[in-house]
């Protein structure tokens, strides 16, 4: 019969217009509570609507998720070096990053003129980034990541879209918590919550004293 | 497993038919000798001829690619090379044909009159190498406008902002002089003006080209009708992007339509040559946008062909080639859903079947944006294998204010998505447009392309099998785990809009039954290594030579042609692009038809303008 | 309107200006301006209706922002209209190339008062990771103003809902007693950003006497050498 076809399709769509009230009455009308019914409404049993009511409710991102990088600082607690930069300004960022984004100013001393692993200024400029998170992979210190904020938008780019070393560190403490996983299981690799270096110094030093206190036990 | 390999299995060896042409045309033909390369370096004087032998007698009738190399530096004379992937249709791998001609005076014979599919490819290579074709029906500028200042892929030509030649710069580290390239240079340092020019009186001849080319003025015919030019985009609703359609109309039936592209042309290639070999990862995501996997995957085998030209090569591991599977048949999956909808936009219904295609392709980002990190530029894979393994879980954490969390298990969520939301998900489409009068009605016998043209035009992908041409890439040259995996090549054989969306409908099932294989290879490898070799290398060392590598994208078969010269940075990057050369074929089929079906005749060849300007 | 250019709306903000009686019985009114603000601004940030103007792979972030998830018709942008004529947002959703800076400057001047500019994503703000190429142009706002810029390679569909709100905002702080903050209200209409001119380059006809500097010092060297 000539227009079953359109019918048949229209029957599509209606099923999918019913489908928001029959889904609110099957979940006795809480679909729209925060929470609780979030994932029902936006995983894969979803029906009806699937609208995510931002900025009530904003989708959570996932820890891989990739917007613009950070600088890994020590905690402002932390009681031997506060607010230490992780970065060692090795450069491994700079020269892995494709739309070449990353400026670093290699810190030295001033004493000396030689250079020291930290880096003097470091800079972003968001408007080449591509958020590919090849400055994140490649960093052998784990000092720079992607964050999750992509709450960015701006009136004004010449002031506010090269971001400096201020506005790029944040506290390990909050890397942890947006990635609790995989903070996790760079700890593990490195061998424990601290920094490379760090480690790497305190494993000098036990071997140091053990070796003083072995010494001690002989004599 | 199929008919079709056993015939790929018969077909005359490669180097058989070199043998063949060297006999033929002795003296004119010679082999590629350098290490690392293939094919054979043709005498330009005899261009045509061995071409036209190769595609009757030899069988290589397809022509994938054409693309022009600079040799500055790297060979005797600095010539600029005319690189051809030809191939037979029967399947097995590409006879290569070279040709060379001196950069001074850059001059080859054109090959439409031999494969019609070169006619952009060669336009393109005029554009931006600057070699001249003759014979070719319209040589003129396809990327950039008429008049624009020199050739820009030319290894000594630099553009304004010209910083260095190769990746990494130097500014960037350790001195980190940071500033923005405009600032610094406003005027771009490296264009080069007429001596006397003026902005006064001058006239730019980027449009006068264009309307000079059509068949522009009215005369009235016996029906009473004009003869009209009409401009269509590149701000256009139906035209996908930034694409541009110079169409000549009697009455309201197209009798010209001249395809204006460029205006998405981010030089893809330019920067592809000055990045290193990894650094081109997330700029491939950027073609066809909706399908970075597939772009991944394309670019990480051409790469891998390289690098096992050298010692110590480790394919990927079998995981590894698992996960890639699975990426880029769900992206075709989305991809497929996405252009049905758009196809579905061009035609009047506006909005509603894209509505719920977008649904089903938010799933599938989800689950990418957990893998990968993003979900559109995906930038997954890697040289050996992927970025990172499956996620165990696709869980968000809550950074900002308000953030809601969700929770799946990866493995569920993806049995959930194969087994069960996808296939209804492809029901729905059915359903709800297969049988539809007015889409049948405007569909059906409509831009017709016919099988021999559709190999002419070096068609691909879904618009090269509705027209009954059974050509797949993962069976014709398999790659990856395709040869264990089961699956069929869909075919249709009308060539008109209607069966361009139904080979769409077939191959997202064939889809489905693959990933239906991938999931258990999943749970057999897990924990498996995802990566071949030492992991975490930003500058792997690429041999030097060429590849060629090919992937069935969503869109078509998708080709890098990559040259190394031992060093950090390609010394020539290409990309072979599906949507690109599939436009060849659009004025044959809008011919002869109404305005209002050349949007749905673009809409059914499913173009992507990342990929068409690049 | 017997006074010059606008006066008229600055009156509303005087304090001398009387409250009509069926407003004063309802609501305390303490400046007839700003109850006229508020009401002017929540008309108008509720029905800014996006241009459709998909450049590239942002285009499809703005489409998915556009659908069924995210909604932007919750914000009033009902529909993305193709035209111009009917629209009050420009969304440069991608890269914005020197061969499309033209049209887009085209579309720009037919917009109609008032009019916003949205550069969504790294290439439309300042050419993003094609900048160094010759093709593609290192910011928007080289050309047109830009009210919004949303970063990002793309901007994830909530990061432009964030654009939106912040547009929101901005449309909040202009008030009808400042005539700067509403311009298309003044007498003599707006002038036309000069469309660029495709040469051996793009030319911005505004800065065609750096141009002729440029020629100029091109043309001595090439005599000196």
């Amino acid at each position: 019969m000539y227009g079953s076809g359109i019918v048949r399709g229209l029957g599509v769509t209606l099923r999918h217009f019913l489908n928001t009230y029959l889904e609110d009455i099957r979940w006795g009308f809480r679909r729209h509570v925060p929470d609780e019914a979030f994932p029902l409404r936006q995983g894969l049993e979803t029906r009806g609507i699937f609208t995510v009511e931002y900025p009530e409710e904003k989708i959570a991102t996932p820890e891989r998720f990739r917007f613009i990088p950070f600088l890994v600082v020590e905690n402002y607690d932390h009681p031997e070096r506060p607010g230490h930069d992780w970065c060692t300004s090795c450069g491994i960022c700079a020269k892995a990053c494709p739309p070449q984004c990353i400026w670093i100013v290699r810190g030295t001393n001033p004493e000396t003129g030689r250079p020291v692993p930290e880096p003097d200024e470091f800079y972003i400029d968001i408007d080449l980034c591509m958020n590919c998170g090849f400055c994140a992979e490649f960093c052998p210190f784990d000092a720079i990541k992607m964050d999750h904020d992509y709450e960015l938008a701006s009136y004004d780019r010449t002031t506010a879209h090269v971001f400096d070393k201020q506005r790029l560190s944040k506290e390990f403490r909050y890397w942890q918590s947006i990635a609790p996983t995989r903070a996790v299981e760079e700890a593990e690799a490195r061998g424990g919550w601290e920094h490379k270096d760090v480690l790497k110094q305190r494993e000098k030093e036990a071997r140091a004293q053990a070796r003083a206190s072995g010494g001690e036990g002989e004599g | 497993m199929t008919e079709y390999v056993q015939i790929a299995e018969t077909v005359t060896p490669l180097q058989g038919a070199i043998h063949r042409l060297e006999a033929q045309f002795a003296g004119a033909v010679r082999r590629d000798d350098r290490e690392g390369f293939s094919g054979v370096i043709v005498d330009s004087g005899r261009l045509v001829e061995v071409a036209t032998f190769a595609r009757d007698t030899l069988g290589f009738s397809y022509l994938s690619s054409a693309t022009a190399v600079d040799y500055l530096g790297k060979a005797e004379g600095d010539p600029l090379e005319m690189v051809y992937h030809t191939y037979n249709l029967q399947g097995g791998p590409a006879l290569v044909l070279k040709a060379r001609t001196p950069r001074s005076e850059a001059t080859l014979p054109s090959l439409v009159g031999v494969w019609p599919g070169a006619n952009f490819q060669e336009r393109e290579a005029w554009d931006l190498m600057g070699i001249r074709f003759e014979g070719h029906p319209n040589l003129t500028r396809i990327l950039m406008w008429e008049g624009f200042n020199g050739h820009p892929l030319r290894k000594d030509w630099h553009e304004a902002y010209y910083e260095e030649d190769t990746k990494p710069f130097d500014s960037r580290w350790p001195e980190g002089r940071v500033s923005r390239a405009e600032e610094h240079n406003p005027y771009g340092r490296n264009v080069k003006y007429p001596a006397d020019f003026a902005l006064d009186g001058y006239e730019s001849l980027a449009e006068k080209a264009l309307y000079d080319a059509a068949p522009m003025g009215v005369h009235v015919t016996d029906m009473a009708t004009d003869r009209v030019v009409v401009s269509m985009g590149p701000q256009h609703p139906s035209t996908h992007g930034v694409f541009r359609m110079i169409a000549t109309l009697d009455g309201e039936t197209i009798v010209g339509l001249e395809p204006v592209m460029g205006y998405l042309h981010r030089n893809h290639d330019k920067i592809g040559e000055r990045n290193t070999f990894l650094h081109n990862m997330p700029f491939t995501d950027r073609l066809d946008y909706f399908c970075s996997m597939s772009n991944n995957h394309g670019y990480a085998l051409a790469v891998e062909q390289l690098m096992a030209l050298g010692k110590r090569y480790e394919p990927p591991t079998y995981r590894a080639e698992a996960i890639r599977v699975l990426m880029v048949e769900l992206t075709r999956i989305l991809n497929h859903l996405v252009a049905i909808g758009f196809l579905l936009n061009d035609l009047g219904a506006y909005f509603t079947p894209l509505m719920y295609a977008i649904i089903e392709r938010e799933l599938i980002l989800d689950f990418f944006e957990a893998t990968s990190g993003s979900r559109m530029m995906c930038n997954y894979m890697r040289f050996g294998g992927v970025a990172y393994d499956l996620p165990q879980r696709i869980e968000g954490t809550a950074a900002l204010v308000n953030d809601r969390v969700r929770d799946f298990d990866t493995m569920h969520y993806l049995r959930d998505l194969i087994n069960d939301r996808l296939p209804r998900a492809i029901d729905q489409t059915n359903d709800l447009l297969t049988t539809n009068e007015i889409i049948t009605n405007r569909c059906i016998g409509v831009g017709v392309l016919t099988r021999e043209d559709a190999i002419a035009c070096s068609a691909a992908g879904p618009v090269l099998r509705a027209s009954g041409v059974p050509y797949d890439v993962r069976r014709a040259e398999p790659y990856s785990i395709y040869p264990d995996l089961e699956f069929d090549v869909a075919v249709r054989y009308h060539g008109d809009i209607y069966d361009r969306y139904l080979i769409r409908l077939d191959e997202m099932r064939q889809s489905i039954r693959i990933l239906k294989q991938i999931l258990p290879i999943l749970e057999e490898t897990k924990g498996q290594p995802f990566f071949a070799g030492r992991g975490g290398q930003y500058n792997p060392r690429i041999p030097a030579g060429e590849a060629y590598g090919r992937a069935e994208n969503p869109k078509g078969e998708l080709g890098y042609y990559v040259v190394s010269d031992g060093g950090q940075n390609p010394w020539r990057y290409h990309v072979r692009a599906p949507s690109f050369i599939n436009l060849t074929a659009l004025e044959q089929m809008c011919k002869g038809h109404k305005v209002a079906d050349v949007v749905a005749i673009l809409g059914s060849i499913d173009i992507v303008l990342g990929e068409v300007d690049r | 309107m017997t006074n010059s250019d606008g006066d008229f709306l600055h009156e509303l903000h005087h304090p001398d200006v009387p409250v009509p009686e069926a407003v004063r019985s309802v609501v305390t009114v303490t400046s007839f301006g700003k109850l006229m603000d508020a009401i002017y601004n929540w008309g108008r940030r509720n029905s800014v209706w996006p241009m459709f103007l998909g450049l590239a792979c942002c285009a499809i972030e703005m489409i998915a922002t556009a659908s069924s998830r995210f909604d932007q018709a919750r914000f009033g942008m009902e529909l993305l209209r193709a035209s111009p004529r009917q629209a009050d947002l420009m969304i440069a959703s991608g890269t914005v190339t020197k061969k499309m800076i033209v049209p887009i400057v085209r579309l720009y001047n037919q917009m109609s008062e008032p009019k916003y500019v949205l550069a969504m994503g790294a290439c439309a703000i300042g050419g993003g990771p094609f900048k160094e190429g010759y093709s593609v142009v290192s910011g928007l706002d080289k050309y047109i103003p830009v009210d919004i810029y949303v970063p990002g390679c793309p901007p994830t569909p909530q990061a432009l809902l964030y654009g939106f709100l912040m547009l929101h905002k901005k449309i909040d702080g202009q008030s009808l007693g400042n005539r700067n903050s509403v311009p298309w209200y003044s007498r003599t209409p707006g002038e036309d950003v000069p469309v660029p001119v495709l040469g051996p380059d793009i030319i911005d006809p505004r800065q065609a006497y750096l141009l002729r500097r440029a020629t100029t010092t091109a043309s001595e060297a090439h005599a000196s050498a």
